[in-house]
């Protein structure tokens, strides 16, 4: 009798973080100038070098564009596992079920409440304090439209009915935005959309201690809850009859992702296909239904992802900037699609 | 009776628009395979999950070790009754150790991890459930009846007195019943278990139960299979217009005419009985004496040969009657 080899985990992992690391250098090489891979460690590790531009570039712009990569790639990755484990549902994801539209609504009424600043494109110029603001709204939003779319899941059981639910809820928050940019000043609109399109450079540096420090706790939280994701597999009348809490897990859950998402929303704007892709991949790379490890696995896939995403949004040696959320579509959507037609039950592929 | 497990008193079950079984008064032994039979809709499901705590009893007691249901917390409940369900859930991408050590749920610390306890008790339910074998598949990979008894092995692990199966082989076919069946059996005469079962299954039930808790007009009979079958309760609760229920052979049949042509039937009782469940199905009268037809059933096993009015003889059963169809 075998145990499910560990071996082949950590070789696993060992792969996947070389990946990281490889990928985190080369995205800071990478962009309108190339700076080679050597002078980037030699800046990391703070030795004298002798371009100070390029300095400045890699520790001003680009280090923490990348550390915000990872940070979105973690954290939606870990918030799309934890919905489709909640709602056994495989096409569940952060940006699919409404949650992320939700955080954008939260974040817009924020700004429309502070008066002053009437755009979400705005919260980068925010300090610490709007910072946090911006984290609670966005959160909040995507804890209502999650409530929302548990309660509905509760009365009815179909998956089908479950996405179109979270559909509509979507349609109905970003109604609401747009009757609020129907009164708003067209530059104004404009940078809504620019926020839509998704950005990862405009979180500031100590913007970024506080969506590192959410991301963290939320990851360590989800980490916390793995005893439970695993119970959740088999069902909720199964988790119950194993002694779990159904209505006091399902509620963490649900608030450990909706900060993952908010947080991550807030700040970058909607990102979509990572949470739902990622979780998918990992599972096919690792073989393996565990949370214990999927949830470490879907940081580290979901951080590459996410840096190969901003590597090409660059279009390296040129000037041009993608947007973002545009890749991300353009990679994930092929791989919901791959993993949809080499399932064929997307069921039975938890 | 201080050797039963559960009992309820006075239970009502139900939805809060419609109560489904009333005045329930049951008792669930130690060391009793029990079937809870009854026809599909008859409110088994209900029943299992209000005994199972997943669902509040609309009236009346569910005691569990002589605690009220409703006062024994989830983990120590956890650790007294387990159940199989009829939810068809598969993460293929769980293997079957994965899914059993899933049943040390109430026993491990918030990680999860295996003492060396729980491994010892995922092993004896891999072994005992006869999955082993296959400890390291996928549950995708697995066919129903494996799958099955992964699910009764992951149940085992948990370490219950109780063990509630809804319909555990409602998808499988006639040998996996029986080996199910079989290991339930083994499983509650080995320990001081109790299990309960629905299905609505009347063969199996018959065949397999200690003790039948039978369905009928929102209430529910308790007894041993045999004392249902001969006081007629049991034909009573499945009665349907044109069924009737065949004493001897234990099962509803389509009620027919008796008016078809007699036949005696001599010969060995295993090869009679046969001929004689042929025969009726063809519309034929089994009779102790008769001037038309005599089927004379001679040999063994395979060697069994059909003689009919001492004239013709067949070496099979459906070469008999197609013979006896032209005369």
């Amino acid at each position: 009798m075998k145990i499910p080899s560990t071996a082949l985990s950590v070789r696993a992992f060992a792969l996947l973080i070389l990946i990281v690391l490889g990928l985190f250098l080369l995205n800071l090489g990478l962009g309108s100038v190339t700076i080679p891979i050597d002078e980037v460690a030699k800046i990391l590790l703070g030795k004298d070098v002798e371009n100070v531009a390029w300095q400045n570039i890699i520790l001003k712009i680009r280090l923490p564009r990348t550390v915000t990569a990872v940070l979105v790639g973690a954290a939606l990755s870990v918030g799309g596992l934890q919905m489709q484990t909640l709602f056994r549902n495989p096409l569940a994801g952060p940006s699919v079920l409404g949650i992320t539209a939700g955080a954008s609504l939260g974040v817009a009424t924020i700004m429309l409440a502070a008066g002053s600043a009437t755009t979400a494109f705005a919260i980068r110029s925010v300090g610490i304090g709007g910072s946090w603001l911006i984290v609670l709204a966005s959160s909040v939003g995507a804890f209502l439209v999650l409530l929302i779319i548990l309660a509905i899941s509760y009365r009815i059981r179909d998956n089908v009915v479950m996405l179109i639910v979270g559909i509509m809820v979507a349609n109905i928050t970003i109604a609401i935005v747009s009757i609020w940019q129907y009164f708003s000043d067209p530059e104004q609109i404009q940078e809504y959309i620019l926020w839509t399109f998704g950005s990862l450079g405009g979180v500031t540096n100590y913007q970024l201690g506080v969506l590192g420090s959410i991301v963290g706790v939320g990851i360590l939280a989800t980490f916390f809850l793995s005893k439970t994701l695993n119970a959740l597999l088999l069902g909720e009348d199964y988790a119950q009859s194993m002694g779990l809490n159904i209505r006091r897990s399902r509620i963490l859950i649900i608030f450990v992702t909706s900060v993952l998402a908010g947080a991550i929303t807030g700040f970058c704007g909607p990102i979509g296909f990572v949470g739902i892709a990622v979780p998918h991949l990992t599972r096919s790379f690792l073989n393996t239904s565990d949370h214990r490890l999927l949830i470490p696995s879907c940081v580290l896939v979901g951080a590459i992802l996410m840096l190969f995403c901003d590597i090409i949004s660059q279009v390296p040696g040129s000037t041009t900037v993608l947007p973002v959320n545009a890749i991300t579509a353009m990679i994930g959507s092929p791989i919901v699609i791959w993993i949809i037609v080499k399932r064929r039950h997307l069921k039975s592929s938890f | 009776m201080s050797d039963r497990i559960l009992y309820t008193s006075n239970l009502s079950v139900g939805y809060s628009t419609r109560t489904v079984l009333s005045s329930l008064n049951l008792n669930l032994g130690k060391g009793q395979l029990t079937c809870l039979l009854g026809a599909n809709g008859s409110g088994k499901s209900t029943l299992i999950r209000t005994l199972a705590g997943i669902q509040k009893p609309l009236q009346g007691i569910v005691s569990l070790k002589g605690t009220n249901l409703r006062e024994v917390g989830p983990k120590v409940l956890a650790k007294q009754l387990s159940l199989v369900l009829t939810d068809r859930i598969a993460p293929g991408n769980l293997t079957v150790y994965g899914l059993v050590s899933l049943g040390r749920f109430p026993y491990t610390t918030w990680m999860g991890s295996l003492s060396d306890e729980d491994k010892d008790v995922i092993q004896w339910a891999l072994e005992i459930t006869n999955t082993i074998q296959f400890a390291n598949r996928h549950i995708g990979e697995l066919s129903d009846g494996e799958k099955q008894k992964v699910m009764i092995a992951r149940a085992l692990a948990q370490e219950t007195d109780l063990i509630i199966l809804d319909e555990p082989t409602a998808h499988l076919d006639s040998p996996n019943r029986i080996e199910i069946f079989h290991l339930l059996q083994e499983l509650v005469s080995s320990n001081n278990r109790a299990i309960l079962i629905s299905t609505h299954d009347i063969d199996t039930a018959i065949a397999n139960a200690d003790k039948l808790w039978l369905v009928a007009n929102n209430t529910i009979h308790q007894g041993a299979p045999e004392d249902l079958v001969l006081d007629g309760r049991l034909e009573k609760a499945f009665t349907k217009e044109g069924l009737s229920f065949n004493y001897s052979f234990g099962r509803f049949e389509k009620s027919r005419e008796m008016s078809g042509p007699k036949v005696l039937i001599k010969g060995d009782a295993l090869g009679a009985h046969w001929t004689e469940n042929a025969l009726r199905r063809a519309g034929f009268q089994p009779v102790l004496n008769s001037q038309e037809f005599t089927v004379e059933v001679t040999g063994t096993d395979s060697n069994r040969k059909w003689i009919l009015n001492a004239q013709h003889q067949f070496e099979t059963i459906e070469e008999l009657l197609i013979k006896l169809n032209t005369l």
